[in-house]
C-alpha cells in the first residue's frame, strides 16, 4: 500500500443516502481481471444524466467525496473503492459507511472519515456554493479542516489502520510475521473441521 | 470464570489467533469459498509477490456469477466471461485449489453449494468474496463477505484481521400464518431495522418462528442479513441443522459425527448473555411482502399500496422515496396487486434451493404463465437441478411456460446474458432491488418464491393467501 499523504483538495458533494456499490460500479464492469482502470466507469449509470454532479466540471479535480449515510452498502465488490480511488478520490467523508466497504477502503489506502450529518451538511453547502473551496485532511492529527481554518473537526480512526496508512504497510506482510502464532493456533484446531482435499 | 456469552462471542473467541492493539483481532478462517469475479486480482497479486496459498484444503472454488445458464456446451456469448472463468481455472490449478467447474453437477451458487456439500458446519468461520456469505450463518457458522484484498489475505495467511463487531439479537416469536414464509420474515426485519440499521453488528436470529423454519428458510433469512447492513447473521444449530447435515459429503462420519454433535450442541447463547441491541417482532404480524423501491427496506404487505412521499417525516426521506418511485415508475397510492409485470425470476442464493422450487411449483402446477410474462427458473446448483428433475418440478414449470435453466447467479445481478431490458418490471426472488441490479433500467420487486410464481400466472402481483 502506498503511504497516505495529507490531502488538500476540493470536495464533490454527493448528497445521497444508502448509495450501493452497484451504483458506484455496475456489475458489467466486474468482468475485468485487472485491478486498475475502473475510474472511468465510476457511477456509470448516474453519469448518463447530464445533471449528475460528476459531470459538473467545477468538481473535476475533487479529491474528497462528501457522501450520505450508509455509503457503499450492498455487494462486497472491491471494484467500488478501486473505481473511487482510480477516479482521483483520496478521502471519503460520510455520516456512516457500510462495513465491508469500509474494510475494502482500508485495504487500499482510501481514507474513510466519519463526521456528523450536520458537519457534512455544512461542507456540502460550502462546496455547492464555492466549488473550489478546499479542505485539509490530516491523518496524523485526525482532523478535517477548511483551508481558512474556520471549521475544524476531529475524526476517529483505529490505530492499526492509521499506522498502516501513514507508513504504507502491507497488511499481509504484517500478518505473515505472526507465523508462530498462526501455526500454534493450527496445532490445537479441531481435527473434525472439514477439508476440501483428502 | 467466563461470563455468559453469546454464540457470536463463542465462535469469535474460538478463532482468535491474536488480539492486536487498536481493537483489531486476527481471526483464523476455517473455510474460504472462491468464485470467478472477486478472485482474479487476488491471485494475480499472490503471484506477483511469490506467495503460496497457505491452506488449499480449507479453500474451494466454483463458477457462478457470470456463467451462462443455457447453452453452456456451445461457445459462450461473452468473451470476458470466458476469460474470467478460464482465469479461475488456471489459478485453481496453479495454487492447488479444488474447483467445481461448469461440467460438475456440484457446481452452483457458492452459497448454495457450501451447505449442500456439508462444508458449511456449525461453529466455523467462513468467508467469501461475496456479501451474501452471511447465508452460511443459518447453520450456526460465523460467515461474512470480504473484498478482494481480504480474499488475498486469507489465501496467503488463512487469517483475517477484523474489528470486533457489536452484537444484535433479532427475535421472531409466535408463528407464521399460512402463505407467509422466510422471505417475508427477513423483508419485514429489514423494513424494521432499515438498510443501515445493522452496520457494525453481527446478528443472532432467535425465537419460535426462526426455530420452526426449515434449513432452506433459515438460509433465506441469514442470506439477506447484509441487506440490513450487518455482515453476518446466524442461527444457533439445533436438530433441524443436524438432520440437514447428516450424511452430506464433507460431514464427519461415525464416531466423529457423534463428537461433532457434542461440540455443536454447546454452540448456543448462554442465558443472560448481553446483546448490544435487541429487536423483536411477532410472526402473526408478518404478511406476504413486496418491495416497491430501490432498496430492500422499501417494502409493504401485498395487500397494501405504494407510499406517498408527502407522508415522509424528513425532506431527505421524502427525496429518497420520490427518487425510488421515479426510477420504479410508480405512483403513490397504487395498489400492489394492480402492478403489472413483464418478467419473473425464481432463483439466486436467497431462493433457489429445492424447497423454494417446490413451493413455487406447488402454485404453478397445472396452470400457465400469463401471456405478457417471460418467466425463468434458475436452480441454485446442478444437484438442486437434478433433484428437481427427479421430482418432475421442471415439467411443472416448463409445461406452464417457464424457462428452466442451468445453475448460476443469472438474473440476480445481470452479469451473464440473463438481464432485464430497460424499463422492464420483474418480480424476483433475489435479494437486491437496487437501480439497474438486474440490468440497466430494469425494475425489480423482491418477493418470495410462491409470490413470484403466483404473479407469473396472473401477470401482476396477487395475494397468495387468496388463492385456493
Ligand atoms: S445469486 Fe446474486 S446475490 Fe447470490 S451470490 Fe450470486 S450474484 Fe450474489
Amino acid at each position: 500500500m502506498r503511504k497516505f499523504e495529507n490531502v488538500i483538495g476540493n470536495c464533490l458533494p454527493l448528497n445521497r443516502a444508502d448509495v450501493d456499490t452497484d451504483q458506484i460500479i455496475p456489475a458489467k464492469y466486474l468482468k475485468r481481471i485487472e485491478r486498475t482502470g475502473f475510474g472511468e466507469f465510476l457511477f456509470d449509470t448516474w453519469k448518463k444524466d447530464a445533471d449528475f454532479i460528476l459531470n459538473d466540471s467545477r468538481y473535476a479535480s475533487a479529491s474528497v467525496l462528501l457522501a450520505g449515510s450508509n455509503f457503499g452498502c450492498g455487494s462486497s465488490r472491491e471494484h467500488a473503492p478501486w473505481a473511487l480511488e482510480d477516479y482521483g478520490f483520496r478521502v471519503l467523508i460520510a455520516p456512516s459507511f457500510a462495513d465491508i466497504f469500509l474494510n475494502n477502503c482500508a485495504k487500499i489506502g482510501l481514507l474513510t472519515v466519519v463526521l456528523s450529518q450536520e458537519d457534512i451538511d455544512y461542507l456540502v453547502a460550502r462546496s455547492e456554493e464555492l466549488p473550489q473551496s478546499e479542505v485539509v485532511v490530516n491523518l496524523d492529527d485526525q482532523t478535517v479542516a477548511t483551508a481558512d481554518g474556520s471549521f475544524i473537526r476531529h475524526f476517529d480512526v483505529d490505530p492499526t489502520t492509521k499506522k498502516n496508512f501513514l507508513e504504507g504497510l502491507d497488511s499481509i506482510g504484517l500478518t505473515l510475521e505472526l507465523e508462530g502464532s498462526i501455526s500454534e493456533f493450527e496445532q490445537k484446531r479441531s481435527e473434525l473441521y472439514p477439508k476440501t482435499i483428502d | 470464570m467466563q461470563d455468559s456469552q453469546t454464540i457470536i462471542e463463542k465462535i469469535w473467541n474460538n478463532h482468535l489467533v491474536q488480539s492486536t492493539d487498536g481493537g483489531s483481532d486476527l481471526l483464523y478462517i476455517d473455510l474460504h469459498l472462491v468464485h470467478e469475479v472477486t478472485s482474479p486480482q487476488a491471485f494475480e497479486s499472490m503471484t506477483l509477490s511469490g506467495r503460496k496459498v497457505r491452506r488449499p484444503e480449507l479453500t474451494i472454488a466454483t463458477v457462478d456469477h457470470n456463467v451462462p445458464t443455457v447453452g453452456r456446451d456451445q461457445p459462450w456469448e461473452d468473451p470476458l466471461s470466458v476469460q474470467q472463468v478460464e482465469t479461475l481455472r488456471q489459478n485453481c490449478k496453479e495454487f492447488g485449489i479444488p474447483l467445481f467447474d461448469v461440467d460438475d453437477s456440484r457446481q452452483g451458487i457458492v452459497h448454495v453449494i457450501g451447505p449442500e456439500q456439508g462444508l458449511t458446519q456449525p461453529g466455523l468461520t467462513i468467508v467469501c468474496g461475496d456479501s451474501h456469505t452471511s447465508t452460511h450463518g443459518a447453520l450456526g457458522a460465523l460467515a461474512f463477505g470480504i473484498g478482494t484484498s481480504e480474499v488475498e489475505h486469507v489465501l496467503a495467511t488463512q487469517t483475517l484481521p477484523q474489528t470486533r463487531q457489536k452484537t444484535m439479537a433479532v427475535e421472531v416469536n409466535g408463528e407464521l400464518l399460512p402463505g407467509v414464509g422466510a422471505k417475508d420474515v427477513i423483508l419485514n426485519i429489514i423494513n424494521m431495522i432499515g438498510v443501515g440499521g445493522g452496520v457494525g453488528y453481527i446478528i443472532e436470529y432467535q425465537g419460535e418462528v426462526i426455530r420452526d423454519l426449515s434449513m432452506a428458510g433459515r438460509m433465506t433469512v441469514c442470506n439477506m442479513t447484509i441487506e440490513a447492513g450487518a455482515r453476518a447473521g446466524l442461527i444457533a444449530p439445533d436438530d433441524v441443522t443436524f438432520s440437514f447435515l447428516e450424511g452430506r459429503p464433507y460431514v464427519p462420519k461415525g464416531s466423529d459425527w457423534e463428537k461433532s454433535l457434542d461440540d455443536w450442541r454447546a454452540l448456543t447463547t448462554d442465558p443472560g448473555a448481553h446483546f448490544d441491541q435487541t429487536f423483536s417482532l411477532k410472526g402473526e404480524d408478518i404478511e406476504p411482502c413486496v418491495t416497491w423501491g430501490t432498496n430492500p427496506a422499501q417494502s409493504v404487505p401485498v395487500s397494501g399500496s405504494i407510499p406517498d412521499p408527502m407522508d415522509a417525516t424528513t425532506t431527505a426521506e421524502r427525496d429518497q422515496i420520490q427518487r425510488s418511485l421515479t426510477y420504479m415508475d410508480l405512483l403513490p397510492g397504487t395498489a400492489i396487486e394492480d402492478i403489472a409485470l413483464d418478467r419473473i425470476f425464481i432463483g439466486s442464493c436467497t431462493n433457489s434451493r429445492i424447497e423454494d422450487l417446490r413451493d413455487a411449483a406447488q402454485v404453478v402446477q397445472g396452470k400457465t404463465v400469463s401471456k405478457n410474462i417471460r418467466a425463468m427458473v434458475v436452480p441454485g446448483s446442478g444437484l438442486v437441478k437434478n433433484q428437481a428433475e427427479e421430482e418432475g418440478l421442471d415439467r411443472i414449470f416448463t409445461d406452464a411456460g417457464f424457462e428452466w435453466r442451468d445453475a448460476g447467479c443469472s438474473m440476480c445481478l445481470g452479469m451473464n446474458p440473463d438481464i432485464l431490458f430497460p424499463g422492464e418490471r420483474c418480480a424476483s426472488t433475489s435479494n437486491r432491488n437496487f437501480e439497474g441490479r438486474q440490468g440497466p433500467g430494469g425494475r425489480t420487486h423482491l418477493v418470495s418464491p410462491p409470490m413470484a410464481a403466483a404473479a407469473a400466472l396472473a401477470g401482476h402481483f396477487v395475494d397468495i393467501r387468496t388463492l385456493s
